[in-house]
């Protein structure tokens, strides 16, 4: 795959506008969906595909959509998750604001598909300028007649809001994100129900990431087995990687999944930055644990990651050098989670409340022999116990931190201060 | 406001939902949500004053205390941190004279810092109302302070009673 495909207007400079998406071949993947194909057959070429959901879990989109009931006496929902609040990831505002139609398009396909009429895109409220390039596409897209009531003179109609975010990450979580739609203060929901039988206002709900979605109308336009052909069968597909911290070329990139990680740090990204050395790699947003230098071979995709005890996540590539201390790193990354914490549940509100003054302590120099051992025992009582992915991530980052990188954390507690200093 | 609200809210089933929305307009046209805005949302919208107080001080882009003319967010996450940041914090304090989560006494400028952006391949990065200035160093900074200070015509130490913050 040397052509880029989610990219590909990326770079144009008038690929916000529907004249260069439709020059591009635009919106003839919806108009194949709405007049040659039925929902069904849609939902079956996205299961064929193996898409699986770019917001982190990896989930299998064609089997979430199976999940909607078919008849189901109310509205259907579909909710676009462009909260994009995971540390180390930028790629669904890019194609926001460089490209928002192919998402408009994938979302009026997955629409259809589920039988939705109306959709939402959560977009958080600090991407201003995505937020005003989405708006003039959906106006462009409504007078054209991509959106609205009779789409392309089928039976299909569709409307497409935008709904913005006020801040707290924990809205990306897909059930949280319900309750911030319906007004009330995000925090996560019981599972089950799922959303795809009991979501937005109680109704079935599917909730997609930006990038899944703008995958749709390319398996659309060129069918599931050229999507299954780029990258490994079970976690195939065009991929975007977002490159930041300690490299030569921070940004976007588009490769095939399962690429691997040295790869696409060291080839693609141009590797460290002058005179030094990689120390690890954060391979999915800091929820993604570490992974230290002599691990970059791992590919790139959802279950090579599992496999090596980290995850794809969002596919935010956190490059760190051997300038940077490790414990000092760690200790951003929970701060974060416990600022980010909603609260719901005690061992994340409390659990991470504690691991965060330990770590002060012990990067301060201030540190005692048993901190570690506390640490350690903390991640325990965390993991596996809290209420939603947002406890056992931070647990499982702080984890890896320890393992691969004791030795920092003993100098600091034995030299009684930072060695990076 | 009011007919801005309620076209936003017009997009919902339920007016419930367009408290987060109904808030973003207020903040927009006041600067900041006091009290008095706070029960002017609801009423408008025809819901409980209590659920919009929780969605404005639960949500962190909402401001119950007033800001500066200019808001100036630094991202601290790790992406940023690893380009710099803490010494882009260091040197903001210092020639604002002024530390984190404080405002310049000519109420120019408020100084915070924040979550990660969603724009690390920038880094380090700095938020000032709608716009996003990446790639800065502390060159860049002096340069980005001239130009706002410049955008209100006065220097830093001017009489504050000539600085008017949005809505007040
Ligand atoms: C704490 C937390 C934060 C999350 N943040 C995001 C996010 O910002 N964007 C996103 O698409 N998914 C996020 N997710 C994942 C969503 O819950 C959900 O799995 C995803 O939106 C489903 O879409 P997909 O199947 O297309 O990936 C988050 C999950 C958790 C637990
Ligand atoms: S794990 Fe943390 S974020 Fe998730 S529900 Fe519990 S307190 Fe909230
Ligand atoms: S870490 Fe600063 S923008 Fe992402």
């Amino acid at each position: 795959m040397t052509e880029p495909v989610l990219l590909r207007n990326v770079d144009m400079p008038d690929g916000h506008l529907l004249a260069t998406y439709e020059a591009g071949g635009g919106y003839q993947a919806l108009a194949k969906a709405v007049h040659e194909h039925t929902p069904d057959e849609i939902i079956d070429l996205v299961k064929k595909s193996n898409l699986r959901g770019r917001g982190g879990a990896g989930f299998p989109t064609g089997m979430k959509w199976s999940f909607v009931p078919k008849r189901a006496g109310k509205p259907k929902y579909l909710c676009c998750n462009a909260d994009e609040g995971e540390p180390g990831t930028f790629k669904d505002r890019i194609i926001m604001e460089r490209d928002p139609h192919q998402l408009i398009e994938g979302m009026a396909i997955s629409g259809y598909a589920i039988g939705a009429e109306t959709a939402y895109v959560y977009i958080r409220g600090e991407y201003a300028l995505a937020i005003r390039r989405l708006e003039q596409a959906l106006a462009e897209a409504h007078a054209k007649g991509y959106l609205g009531k009779r789409i392309l003179g089928s039976d299909f109609n569709f409307t497409v809001h935008i709904h913005c975010g006020a801040g707290a990450y924990i809205c990306g979580e897909e059930t949280a994100m319900l309750d911030a739609l319906e007004g009330k203060r995000a925090q996560p929901r019981l599972k089950p129900p799922f959303p795809a039988v009991e979501g937005l206002y109680a109704s079935p709900t599917v909730i997609n990431n930006v990038e899944t979605l703008a995958c749709v109308p390319h398996i659309v336009a060129r069918g599931p087995d050229w999507f299954r052909g780029i990258g490994p069968d079970k976690s195939p597909g065009p991929k975007l990687y977002c490159l930041s911290g300690q490299v030569r070329k921070p940004g976007l990139y588009e490769l095939p999944m399962g690429i691997p990680l040295r790869e696409l740090v060291e080839d693609h990204a141009g590797g460290p930055l002058p005179g030094r050395k990689i120390k690890a790699v954060i391979p999915g947003g800091v929820s993604a644990p570490l992974i230290p230098e002599r691990g970059l071979d791992v590919g790139m995709d959802f279950d090579s990651l599992a496999a090596a005890g980290s995850m794809l996540g969002s596919a935010g590539v956190i490059v760190i050098d051997d300038s940077t201390c490790m414990v000092k790193v760690a200790t951003r990354i929970i701060e974060f989670f416990h600022h980010e914490s909603c609260g719901k549940c005690t061992p994340c509100r409390e659990g991470l409340n504690w691991v965060v003054k330990v770590l002060r302590r012990v990067e301060a120099g201030q540190g005692g022999p048993g901190d570690l051992e506390q640490l350690e025992a903390l991640c325990k009582g965390i993991f596996g116990n809290t209420f939603c992915a947002l406890g056992d991530g931070a647990a499982m980052g702080l984890r890896a931190a320890l393992t691969h990188f004791e030795h920092e954390f003993v100098a600091h507690i034995e030299e009684r201060r930072c060695p990076f200093h | 406001m009011r007919e801005k609200i309620e076209v936003a809210a017009a997009r919902y089933p339920d007016q419930r939902s367009a408290i987060m929305p109904a808030l973003l307009i207020a903040q927009k046209e006041h600067g900041h949500l006091p009290g008095p805005v706070l029960e002017e949302v609801a009423d408008i919208l025809g819901v409980e004053r209590i659920w919009v107080y929780e969605l404005a001080t639960f949500y962190t882009l909402f401001r119950i205390e007033p800001v500066g003319v200019f808001h100036l967010q630094l991202c601290d996450n790790v992406s940023c941190m690893l380009r710099g940041s803490e010494d882009l914090l260091r040197h903001l304090e210092a020639v604002l004279g002024i530390k984190k989560d404080g405002t310049t006494l000519d109420g120019l400028f408020t100084l915070s810092t924040v979550e990660c952006l969603g724009a690390c391949e920038m880094a380090p990065v700095m938020q000032v109302g709608d716009d996003y200035h990446g790639g800065l160093d502390i060159a860049r900074i002096d340069a980005l302070l001239e130009r706002l200070r410049a955008m209100t015509g006065q220097a830093i130490g001017a009489d504050p009673a000539t600085t008017t913050p949005p809505g007040e």
